[in-house]
């Protein structure tokens, strides 16, 4: 209990490194979202670059993060703040599932409707937004779910190079080794997190075609 | 709406003149020269593999010839506005290939919505293609994986219809049905044309089918026209290829012509 009476004494810390962290994961995903849902539409469309793109997304996934953090520090642009880096960061490991799932989810389509569509007169755009992404919407939701779950655990490494939320607790405990310090960080980032999959999920079953 | 506008087109409906078609290096059509007459049911016949849905479907431009032109109308349908010509021409598959997220009322209303069309006539021409192929108007709101195969391939049809296209392409529609059902989306079928008078090109593999529906079947094997002719001329003929069918569906098969016409 602690821990509960180290979150409270100091909640507008805890508050001020939640919301932080909201704005990191929150930024990144969108960011992640207007990049990963447009180019898996892409890939879906043109097989040829299906490959290279999901091979490039996959690598930098096995990028450690902290190495990746670093790997960016040098950019002039991104370097000089560290929020920013920290979002690019996290957009860049966002990308993977939501390629990943608006391509799988766009090629899962009946191929039989596809058809139909196009034997109807459907111009290519049509085909897509009326057909394709709202039939996709379930799987593409279930990749941003898994990209905004694994966002919210990479975010408290952000706190190593200075970008806040979370981390900043969990670092600062393993620093003091302090158990209640790095619980004040580790939980709430599990809230989140726990808390960010059921929204979404509920999203998801409620767009699901019937 | 329904009552057919004669068109001042003379000349066939559809044409291929000399197409061919390659996939991969494999010759999946030769040379195929064949004229579907206005208001006629033309019906591919042939196994797996023998080119009909091919065939079928050169005539939308899904497959584009590799040699040849087709003629949709009298103008290759390759040098006209692709979205035009197929909204101009009514396509029907197995299982109705409906989309699974549309009610049957958003289903068959998507051409007539996408051409413009305001919610009133697109309503009122609704309710007038379901009760065509015999469909009540309350299962407008239900969307196909609550409905029968028969009543979703009747959907289908009807979709196919929505914006009275004069020309209507239909790839094993009732191939996936039971017998019975089978049987009374053939007798309508039948009705239905006696009223409307639609270009129809009708893929199946089956004689019986062919011969109750067709004005003229167009056998095909391995790629190849063998030969189109009416359902009685069909019987009586002496091609090896056409033998081979009808021996292969027996005896009863005779009986099937025009069953159903008047």
């Amino acid at each position: 209990m602690n821990v509960i009476r180290f979150m409270l004494q100091n909640h507008t810390q805890v508050l001020e490194l939640t919301l932080e962290h909201l704005w990191l994961v929150g930024v990144s995903t969108a960011l992640a979202i207007a990049i990963g849902v447009p180019t898996g539409i892409l890939i879906a469309h043109r097989p040829r670059f299906n490959k290279p793109v999901l091979a490039g997304a996959n690598i930098i996934q096995t990028i450690p993060s902290l190495a990746l953090f670093g790997f960016l520090l040098p950019v002039p642009w991104l370097g000089s703040q560290s929020d920013r880096l920290a979002i690019v960061a996290l957009t860049l490991y966002a990308l993977l599932p939501i390629i990943r799932n608006t391509f799988t989810g766009i090629r899962g389509v009946d191929p039989a409707v596809v058809e139909a569509a196009r034997g109807m007169g459907l111009t290519e755009s049509q085909l897509l937004f009326q057909v394709e992404l709202p039939l996709a919407t379930s799987v593409i939701l279930s990749g941003v779910r898994v990209a905004i779950v694994i966002s919210v655990g990479l975010a408290t490494i952000a706190a190593a190079i200075g970008a806040g939320g979370l981390g900043e607790f969990i670092f600062r405990g393993l620093a003091m080794v302090d158990d209640r310090v790095i619980l004040a960080g580790a939980i709430p980032a599990a809230i989140l997190a726990l808390a960010a999959d059921f929204l979404v999920g509920l999203l998801e079953r409620r767009l699901r075609t019937p | 709406m329904l009552a057919h506008m004669e068109s001042d087109r003379t000349g066939p409906a559809i044409e291929f003149r000399d197409v061919s078609y390659q996939a991969n290096g494999a010759n999946i059509l030769f040379d195929l020269n064949l004229m579907v007459a206005r208001g006629e049911t033309l019906v591919l016949l042939g196994r797996s593999g023998s080119g009909k849905t091919t065939t079928l479907k050169l005539v939308n431009r899904l497959i584009v010839p590799t040699s040849g032109d087709v003629m949709v109308n009298g103008a290759s349908n390759g040098q006209v506005d692709l979205i035009r010509l197929r909204r101009e021409i009514g396509y029907v598959i197995q299982e109705g290939g409906l989309f699974p997220h549309f009610t049957v009322d958003r289903n068959i209303g998507l051409v007539p919505k996408i051409q413009g069309w305001d919610e009133d006539r697109i309503h009122l021409r609704v309710q007038e293609l379901l009760k065509l192929v015999g469909l009540e108007g309350a299962i407008g709101i239900r969307y196909p994986h609550q409905l029968s195969g028969g009543q979703r391939q009747r959907v289908g049809v009807a979709r196919a219809l929505a914006a009275d296209p004069e020309i209507l392409l239909m790839d094993e529609p009732f191939g996936a049905l039971d017998p019975l059902t089978r049987d009374d989306l053939q007798r309508e079928f039948l009705a239905l044309q006696q009223r409307l008078h639609k270009t129809v090109v009708f893929v199946t593999h089956d004689l019986r089918e062919a011969l109750r529906l067709a004005s003229r079947i167009a056998l095909m094997e391995a790629g190849k026209l063998v030969t189109a002719l009416t359902p009685e001329e069909f019987l009586k003929s002496g091609d090896p290829w056409v033998l081979k069918y009808v021996r292969a569906f027996g005896e009863g098969a005779a009986s099937m012509v025009n069953r159903g016409r008047s």
